[in-house]
This record gives structure tokens, sequence and C-alpha cells, in this order.
């Protein structure tokens, strides 16, 4: 993140900005938060911090690494069935089946369920099953040099084929259903609004180690590297590097922030189901990272946070206007702030920096008291310093 | 065997349908490198004209809605065309995001004008029904989406290599700026590119009518594997469109026949990703010399 600060050169060393804001987000989550939310508002303010672990993710691929990955749900359905099996087994006792399987019929446990029963076991397959499918998909995929917008539609397929296959295995999945009523979390009683308190800081802890993770990986070789490959991905080959191992390893390890969102989301939210997981539900997470900024870590847990609460908020009241107001608000950011919400400072600063340049500012004249209005449609200045190198 | 080749005519009238989603897709694709993501609400544009003729035109609805639907599509593409993806001109991937948004809006729209739930379009009497050849049952209303397909395809054939339009969005595709240097008015072959693509996207919405019923999230079902066929027809290619709508149309429907439907989409999904390690740029190549 080299964005400079809003006014410029004054706060450009700020080496400290950094963390200070990161001890102020800290402390709103972890100690303001908890203390001044109605238990309601809390578990939703869990339910879009767990959004904001997979949107992390997505910032890693598609605002470091240029990759636009719409099969999100994909990973984070991994993650979440996983966890949500072993809830389910926990629940029913040894030798039981879960409910669900009763009333479909279901007279013995499938055998991919058995081995959920341990939780070492579920925990393992949360990292390791979106891990396996996005290093699997990423190897084949991008060592033939298939990128940009195809590898955006092979995503895209990709979880529309396995929304499709999830409701289909109604002994397995649970269809249409889903996998629901779960009453313990590994010792904490879901019911009880202290436990889901602990469960509240579980989810904000893993978010900011996340974070630092992938913060410190961004600024490691490796980033840079990954960051080279978004902007010249030949150039990047013709160095003797490998384009398409760079690339995996990013597209992994954002499937794998997926999957712990959606082991963290089924304790939550108390439900995994194919419609949180489809094409749609994909599309909104990258839409909560191009909101934010995609180009910032710290835009795509904003993003996730601010759209997740607009959207509950709006649903509340009208909803049929959420999605009028989704659509525009989408093309409107799409359109005018390409960086999103953390973007705006600067772009707004370029933008005033072109229109009035400081050395011919006149006392007197009307730009001096004009406000700068949004910036102009036709090419913001600040979008071709980071412009993606695509197709 | 007489079951199987019963699939026959679905799995060609699915690919068919394929093809004139694809078609658009291909060539906004190739030309612009624009991704639209609300190609498949002309379908459902497409689709919901037929409805709206029904009123006047009866059971011929669907035969009259043929070119209005081709021009009611292609209008509102290019409205978008001129509006917003004008803009976007070079950003492949923020197109896709955008054109979501518009997406969203249609379907909203839909919503708030026909309300959510699926309506039906009548099909003409003599569509109903269908006749056997050699023991393999043909229902009408399939032979027709696939003659349609194929009527589409030769004009599309005949306007690229036979017309002075056609070639020149030939040469844009081949090569934009040789072309704009060559005195091609480039900004207004992608107006029309974009109103013909769109138009065959309401023509496939009314072919649809006749398979199913019409709701306004109809053209998500099938913008996703439209964009398969591009993927693996190669950009901006007709031959490419046309034998990967088809091979997709019938794996669809023989896998769906011989296992489930739930495992249709996978099994596709596995067969396009094997295919492209043979072929990463798909089936017929643009040849350029560009690096990408």
């Amino acid at each position: 993140m080299s964005t400079p600060g809003l006014f410029g050169r004054r706060l450009a060393p700020g080496r400290w900005r950094g963390p200070v804001a990161f001890a102020a987000v800290a402390l709103l989550l972890l100690a303001v938060a908890p203390a001044t939310l109605s238990p309601f508002r809390l578990e939703l303010l869990s339910k879009y911090l767990c959004f904001a672990i997979a949107a992390l993710g997505i910032g890693l691929a598609w605002g470091k690494g240029g990759m636009l990955t719409l099969g999100q749900g994909v990973f984070f359905g991994l993650g979440g069935y996983a966890m949500a099996m072993h809830l389910k087994l926990a629940e029913a006792g040894p030798g039981e089946l879960p409910d669900f399987m009763v009333w479909s019929g279901v007279d013995e446990l499938p055998l991919l369920w058995e081995p959920f029963r341990q939780p070492w076991f579920a925990i393992l397959m949360v990292v390791l099953l979106p891990g396996t499918v996005a290093a699997l998909l990423g190897l084949l995929v991008f060592g033939r040099r298939v990128r940009g917008a195809y590898f955006a539609i092979l995503t895209q397929a990709l979880a529309a084929a396995f929304v499709i296959w999830l409701v289909g295995q109604q002994g397995l999945t649970g269809g249409t259903n889903g996998l629901t009523n779960f009453t313990s979390f590994f010792g904490l009683d879901l019911a009880s609004d202290a436990d889901r308190r602990v469960l509240y800081f579980a989810v904000a802890v893993v978010l900011g180690l996340l974070y630092l993770g992938f913060r410190q990986l961004v600024a490691s070789r490796y980033g840079k590297l990954l960051i080279a490959v978004r902007d010249g991905e030949d150039r990047v080959r013709f160095l003797g590097y490998d384009p398409a191992v760079v690339k995996t390893i990013a597209f992994t390890l954002s499937a794998i922030s997926a999957g712990i969102a959606g082991a963290l989301f089924v304790p939550v939210v108390g439900i995994i189901s194919p419609a949180l997981l489809g094409v749609v539900p994909s599309l909104e997470l990258v839409f909560a990272v191009a909101v934010g900024g995609r180009y910032a870590l710290a835009g795509a847990v904003l993003g996730a946070v601010l759209l997740n609460y607009a959207k509950t908020t709006f649903s509340e009241h009208y909803a049929d206007g959420w999605l009028y107001l989704q659509g525009a608000l989408f093309i409107a950011v799409m359109a005018f702030a390409p960086k999103g919400v953390i973007g705006l400072a600067g772009q707004l600063r370029d933008f005033v920096a072109t229109r009035w340049p400081r050395t011919s500012s006149v006392p007197g004249h009307p730009a001096a008291s004009g406000t700068p209005a949004a910036p102009t449609p036709g090419a913001p200045p600040s979008t071709s310093a980071e412009k993606e190198v695509t197709v | 065997m007489n079951a199987f080749m019963n699939q026959l005519p679905i799995g060609l009238s699915i690919g068919a349908v394929l093809l004139l989603i694809a078609l658009g897709l291909t060539f906004t694709f190739g030309q612009m490198g624009v991704i639209n993501m609300a190609h498949g609400e002309f379908i459902m544009a497409g689709a919901y004209t037929a409805y709206m003729l029904q009123d006047w035109a009866g059971r011929q609805a669907v035969l009259v809605a043929l070119p209005v639907a081709f021009v009611v599509a292609g209008l509102m593409g290019l409205i978008l065309e001129r509006t917003l993806i004008r803009r976007f001109y070079g950003r492949p991937l923020d197109t896709l995001l955008l054109t979501w948004g518009v997406s969203l809006v249609l379907q909203q729209v839909a919503r708030d004008l026909f309300g959510a739930p699926n309506v039906q379009v009548k099909a003409p009497t003599w569509l109903v029904g269908g006749g056997a050849w050699l023991g393999i049952r043909m229902p009408y209303a399939r032979m027709f989406i696939l003659a349609l397909a194929v009527l589409c395809v030769v004009a599309i054939w005949i306007y690229l290599a036979r017309t002075k339009q056609g070639r020149r969005m030939q040469a844009v595709m081949q090569n934009r700026d040789l072309a704009a240097c060559s005195g091609i008015a480039t900004s207004r072959v992608d107006q029309r590119t974009f109103f013909i693509g769109s138009g065959l996207a309401g023509v496939a919405g009314v072919a649809l009518t006749l398979i199913g019923p019409v709701g306004p999230a109809l053209g998500t079902y099938y913008i996703v594997d439209a964009f398969l066929v591009v993927v693996a027809g190669g950009l901006g290619r007709l031959q490419g469109a046309v034998i990967a709508a088809f091979f997709l149309g019938l794996l669809n429907s023989y896998v769906e026949y011989w296992s489930d439907a739930s495992l249709a989409k996978v099994v596709v999904f596995a067969v396009i990703i094997g295919f492209l390690q043979l072929r990463p740029q798909g089936l017929f190549v643009l040849r350029s010399r560009k690096l990408t």
C-alpha cells in the first residue's frame, strides 16, 4: 500500500499510520463493539467478519494478483460443510445418524461422513479441501496460461456446478436445505449469549491474524512477484519465474481463507446451504472487495463489513429496493471509483491536483470556492497508475 | 437404444439455444474484450417480449416476437454499450462486474413489471406435439429451435463473409488499430456488433419460451453455460462457437440422461478443464502476433 495520505507529503513518511490504524480497529472490534452492541447486533457483526475473512482472500488473489475469482463460494462452502458435518455428527452422538439423514430415508452413515467424527480431521479438512481444489485447478488452468476473463468464467462455472451438485445429493448434503440446527461448537453452547460472545472474539482474532499474515506475505519477495505478475505476466516469465506457480499459491491461499470463513460462518449463523454459495453470493463477495478497494487488503475487510451492513439495514426496510441500490452502487463504483472507498481520498486529491494545479492558483479564482465534484467518468487519473493488465 | 436416440433432439435444441446466446457473447468478447454479464437479461427481455405480444398476436406470438425481440434486445444492448461499456474498453474484468450490476437492476425491473412468478407463453398449435422419424421422437418445438439456430448462423455467416459491414467487423476483430488506420469507424462497428449480438440473445429468449416457463431469472440459467461455449470455442470464431455449443448441449443432456442432473454440470466443467489442457485458447484461434 503505497498510497500517500490525504495531505500528501506532510504525512508521507508515516510509518506509524498503519499500526495505529490497525490498533484502533482492533480496539474497536475487541473492546468497543462487544461492550456496546446488543447480542443480536454482535452476532450480525460476527457474520460480517466471516465475510471479511473471505474477502481478504479475494483481496489477495484479485487485488494483488489480478485473478478475478468468481467462485469463492465453492471454497467457502467446502470449509463450511466440513465444519457442519462434524458439528452434526458430534450432536448426533456416537453411532447415530444426523437428523436430516433420517428424514431423507438414509439408514447408514455414508462413508464420506465417517472420518468427520474426529474434530482434528474436520479442522484439517477445513483447510485442506478448499486448498487442494484450488491448487489443482490453479495448476491446471494457470499452467496452460489460461488467464484473465477466461479464468473468471471458469471459476464462475465451478460455482454453478458445485451448487447444482450439492442440491442433487439430498442424502449426503441435505440438499437445498443444507445443514442446520447446531447446538454446540467445540464445547461452546450456541444458545448462550456469553458463549456466542466468545465465538465473536474467535472470529475477530482469526480475521486479525489472517490480515497480518497476508500483509506480511504481500510485503515479502513473493508479494512483489505476485504484483509483478498482475502487472506484466509475460515480463515475469521472461525473467525466469514461473507465473503459474506464483498465481496458484495466491489462489490457494485465497481459497483457504474462504474455507476458514465458511467454517466460522457455520456456528455463527447456524446454517450452511447451497443458496449461500452459488454464483450470486460469490459475486457479492467480489463486489464487497471492489467497494472497499481492491488494491488494499484493508479495503477488502472494510468493503465486506460495510456492504453486508448496508444489505442488512436496507433489506430490513425495503427488500426490493436493495437490489436496485446494489446494482446502482456497483455501476457507480466500477465507473467512478475503481479503487473503492479506500482509494477515494487519493483519487480526490489527484483530481484536485490536475484540475487546479497549486502553482497557478489565483486568489479569488472560482475554483477556490467551488467544492470538488465527483471525479469525471472518463479516465480518473489515479486509475492509470494501477491499471490491470489482462487478457 | 430408442431412449438414447430420443435424447438427441433435446441435446441438439439446447445446443441451438446455447449457440444463439454464445454468438453474441463471442463477438462482443472477441472484438471489444467485453464480458457482458447482462447478456442473460437480454434473453429474458426477448422471452418477455413474446409474452407481451401474446395479447395481440395470440398463439402466433412466438413467430411475431422473433423480429420484435431481436430489435428490443438489440436496442437494449446498444443503449448499454453507448452509456456504460464504451467507457470500459481495455478493462475486461471491470466490465464483467459492471454489467453484473446492470443485470441485477434489469432482473429487479422485470420482477416489478411482470411479477416474480413464472409466466407461460403458449406455443403456436403447429408446434405442439411431435412426429417420429426412424423411430426417434421429434418434438416440433425442438426442431423449430434447431432450424431457427441454423438460419441465424447462416445469416451471420453471410453477413460476416459477404457484406461490407461484416468484413469491417472481422477487420476490427483481428486488429483494431490497423482497422482504424485504414479508415474504418471502429466505434460504429462496435455499436453494430453489440446490437446484433444482443439481438440474437433476444431471439434465443423467444426460442426458450417454447421449452419452458419465463421468469426474471431466466437468463442466469444459461449465461454460465454460454460463457463456457465461448471459452471452449475460441474468441470471435463462428465455427468454434457452433461446434462447442452443440457439443456442450449434447454432453449436458446425455450425462443428465445416464446419471443424474446434478452431476451433468460437474462433468461438463471437468471436460472443459481437460479440453483446455489440450487447446488453452479454444477450438479455433484467431491468429495474431499478440503475446497473449
